[in-house]
């Protein structure tokens, strides 16, 4: 989950800065974000992917502020 | 008047609430445990401030499926007054009975201070005991307290008479000096469509006895009385 653009995200920008500070060179816009990692019982990657999506809108993000990406694995 | 008071894991202010209440209802409040489905018939229904489940995941996620607060919203979309105070009003957000979000504040840190606010609007059950744009002091005590709406969303709340508090300065002026959290157009406190739900971060129930320094948020429970009286 990260915030969508247009949402101003403060801890991004301040992580920039201090990256910045650190001598980083090449640095543009930074967005801070959520990674959660999920085990799941089902093993079709389609299902799995929907009972995510279905996660994600109603608890894992706040889709007022913050897109999601899925990513299953093996 | 008779009002209840929710309490999940990690709420710090119930407390507070149930004395400012008890003090201006004459009765204390029921205390609702975030465990219960079901509680008495109230006049008024309060989340109050603290870290409902740690503040897990985001600020009062976790409280907005807890199994209280289904009732809540139940009783919510029938016209009970619903009072959210900072994390109650972070909960309000996120079950979706009030708009928009409260992010973390711009500066990225905890702001515990008390605060001016000016009244936007007294047609509300909450705050017809204030004169329209009064400036009143408030503690304020919160991480994520930054409310945030996309462009429709505040032009509506602006159209509709539904922002309740203002952040500002001693004199009333609003603008960034005054703005303790970086919030858009410095809302500190707004209403549903129906005006029954105010959610705001300020805490008028630290101001609500002489002996706390003050009592710009004893109008607010008197108030309540006042209109809820039965």
């Amino acid at each position: 989950m990260t915030l969508k653009s247009g949402v101003l995200d403060p801890q991004g920008k301040a992580v920039r800065h201090a990256l910045g500070a650190l001598g980083v060179d090449g640095v543009g816009d930074v967005r801070q974000g959520k990674f959660i990692e999920i085990d799941l019982a089902e093993s079709d990657p389609e299902r799995a992917r929907e009972s995510v999506e279905d996660m994600c809108k109603r608890l894992l993000a706040n889709t007022v502020i913050e897109d999601y990406v899925i990513e299953i694995g093996g | 008047m008779r009002a209840a008071v929710i309490v999940f894991p990690g709420s710090n202010c119930d407390r507070d609430v149930q004395v400012a209440l008890a003090r201006a209802a004459g009765t204390p409040p029921v205390m609702v445990w975030h465990k219960e489905t079901s509680f008495p018939s109230v006049d008024l229904i309060v989340l109050p401030g603290g870290f409902s489940y740690g503040d897990y995941l985001r600020c009062g996620a976790m409280a907005a499926h807890s199994p209280v607060v289904g009732e809540v919203a139940a009783r919510a979309r029938k016209g009970v007054p619903i009072l959210g105070i900072c994390n109650g009003f972070q909960v309000l957000t996120e079950t979706g009975l009030l708009p928009g979000v409260l992010m973390r504040n711009a500066q990225l840190r905890f702001v515990c201070r008390t605060q001016h606010l000016r009244v936007e609007t007294t047609r509300t059950v909450f705050t017809g005991l204030y004169r329209p744009g009064e400036v009143i002091a408030m503690p304020i005590a919160h991480m994520d307290g930054n409310y945030f709406a996309d462009d429709d969303t505040l032009k509506a709340l602006c159209d509709d008479d539904r922002i309740a508090f203002r952040y500002c300065d001693a004199r009333g002026d609003g603008g960034a000096d005054a703005n303790p959290n970086g919030s858009r157009d410095g809302i500190a406190g707004i209403l549903n469509t129906a005006r029954n739900v105010l959610g705001l971060m300020p805490h008028p129930e630290r101001h609500a006895d002489p002996l706390l320094g003050g009592v710009g948020g004893a109008a607010l429970f008197e108030g309540l009385v006042r209109a809820l009286a039965t």
